[in-house]
């Protein structure tokens, strides 16, 4: 019983981890529908740019991470509208073949001026710091992780359906081209979706990097895990994103609890039973 | 009447597809014109032309006696242009309180807000938390028109109000139209129904196969003058 719900509490703390990498994904392909294929080399890039900050530069982690979200906001809205806006249309093509190819560019930038080793952020000792609560272990930073997935859901349900950028968001997203009558630019409004898909790609980056040491090459891992969790939930629902990553996290840790070597594996076949089972997701509904 | 909107030698293409062949067009301040016309004849083209949704090859737009030749489509709103498009082409994802302030989105002052479009359209005041593809068809229609006046708009452009609508209900938005257009608010209505047309406008024009073929005061014009005009040959 209490390893059912080591398990359980387990996933789910994992869970966040993975509902946060997700969110960001979800957003841009909720608004303008583009499949992001380098967002795992995005999250591995602004790990690299936090090291850099602490690393090189050596500010105080909160400082580094303040200046971080700062940084990917401006970087996701050059990005979308220098790059991405060029590609963005109804062929899904040329977005996906360019996001392809801004993967392979920042693996192999981030290879030649950091190196292939894996790196970390140090956060002095509180990434092994835990509280055992009825006989299960309950890590300081994964409960971190929970809260700041569960704030940034609220928030991205909160920006979407109660604010006027939220609103021009999703009608962006319902008609581009009559989105204009009213005044709306769907460029600069896909750019702010790109900042702010940016800004959850950078909590993720650093509560990511403080967890576990990170190689220039593991975005397209991340990517798949984005990219599970996106569909058990559903396309378009941020709580939809989060129960996804819940679920994979569930899976993998019961996968982990059989064999060391079954966790990703178990992940990917819950992932594979939901697509055959329940195509639309556990939760779909357009945010 | 001094003079609003004003199109000298307007010229589009869809690709190497010349759809308006020199398009001479006035709109007075506080007038209403209609364009009439086959499918095909241009209508839409030209109001996508001036909304800047299709940017014109040749000729020039002149607003307020200033071109608005090349502007950005997301831009013109805010000079006091609005569109109902055809078709109504509402948000699906929003509600219909929530398609109207997007209208007001460029924050135009006037008289139009969400209160005097419930005044003027009842009906969405009690639907106003529905979707807004779950009205029916005159519903829809007057959220999208609310839409465009939630801009405050000094022209406003209407595509075929009564488009797929059945005739009682095309009577009873076009009875709107008094209202709106009553504070000196000018208007281009696009219109199938010859007769309507003539009806709600001080002024009609016709369109066949990109060119204006006939132009006058709507009270004025002779049925025969129209046939010719509208389809290109003697009744």
């Amino acid at each position: 019983m209490n390893t059912l719900l080591n398990i359980v509490v387990q996933g789910v703390l994992l869970g966040a981890l993975y509902g946060l990498f997700a969110m960001g994904q979800s957003l841009v392909f909720g608004v303008m529908r583009l499949t992001n294929t380098a967002h795992g080399d995005f999250i591995v890039l602004l790990v690299f740019v936090l090291f850099a900050l602490t690393g090189f530069v050596h500010l105080p982690l909160a400082v580094a991470i303040a200046l971080l979200l700062v940084i990917a906001f401006g970087a996701g809205y050059a990005v979308q509208y220098t790059i991405l806006n060029r590609v963005s249309s109804r062929d899904p093509l040329p977005s996906l073949i360019v996001t392809f190819g801004l993967s392979i560019v920042i693996q192999n930038v981030l290879q030649q001026v950091f190196s292939a080793d894996p790196r970390s952020i140090a956060t002095g000792s509180f990434e092994s710091k835990s509280i055992a609560l009825a006989g299960i272990t309950l890590g300081y930073l994964p409960l971190v992780t929970l809260a700041a997935t569960v704030a940034l859901a609220f928030a991205m349900q909160w920006l979407f359906g109660r604010t006027p950028l939220g609103r021009a968001f999703r009608a962006t997203s319902d008609d581009r081209e009559i989105v204009q009558l009213m005044g709306v630019s769907y460029r600069r409004t896909y750019a702010l979706a790109m900042g702010v898909a940016f800004v959850l790609i950078a909590v993720a980056a650093a509560l990511y990097s403080m967890r576990t040491a990170v190689s220039p090459t593991d975005g397209p891992a991340l990517l798949l895990y984005a990219f599970e969790a996106v569909i058990i939930g559903g396309m378009g629902s941020f709580w939809g994103t989060f129960v996804g990553g819940m679920a994979l996290g569930i899976a993998q840790q019961a996968g982990f609890y059989f064999d060391p070597g079954w966790g990703i594996w178990l992940g990917h076949v819950v992932f594979l039973g939901v697509l055959v089972a329940r195509p639309q997701g556990l939760l779909p509904k357009t945010a | 009447m001094s003079i609003l909107l004003e199109t000298r030698g307007l010229t589009a293409f869809y690709g190497d597809f010349q759809a308006l062949f020199g398009i001479d067009v006035t709109v007075g301040a506080g007038e209403v014109i209609a364009l009439i016309g086959s499918n095909g004849a241009g209508k839409s083209t030209f109001l996508k032309s001036i909304a800047g949704l299709l940017r014109a090859r040749a000729g020039h737009i002149l607003y307020r006696g200033e071109p608005l030749d090349g502007i950005a489509p997301e831009n013109v709103v805010g000079k006091g242009i609005a569109l109902v498009p055809e078709g109504r082409r509402l948000f699906a994802s929003l509600t219909v309180e929530e398609n109207l302030l997007l209208g007001a989105y460029c924050g135009r002052p006037g008289r139009w807000n969400l209160q005097s479009i419930y005044a003027l359209f009842p009906a969405l005041r009690e639907r106003r938390h529905y979707a807004a593809t779950a009205l029916s068809g005159g519903q829809q229609q007057m959220v999208a028109i609310g839409r465009a006046l939630m801009s405050n708009p000094d022209l406003l452009m209407c595509d075929e109000l009564s488009l797929g609508l059945a005739p009682v209900i095309v009577r009873e938005i076009y009875a709107a139209l008094p209202a709106i257009v009553g504070e000196g608010m000018s208007a281009i209505v696009v219109e199938q129904d010859v007769q309507l047309a003539r009806r709600v406008s001080s002024r009609v024009y016709c369109f066949q196969e990109g060119r204006v073929s006939l132009s006058g005061v709507s009270a004025d014009v002779s049925d025969e003058a129209i046939t010719q005009a509208y389809f290109g040959a003697p009744a």
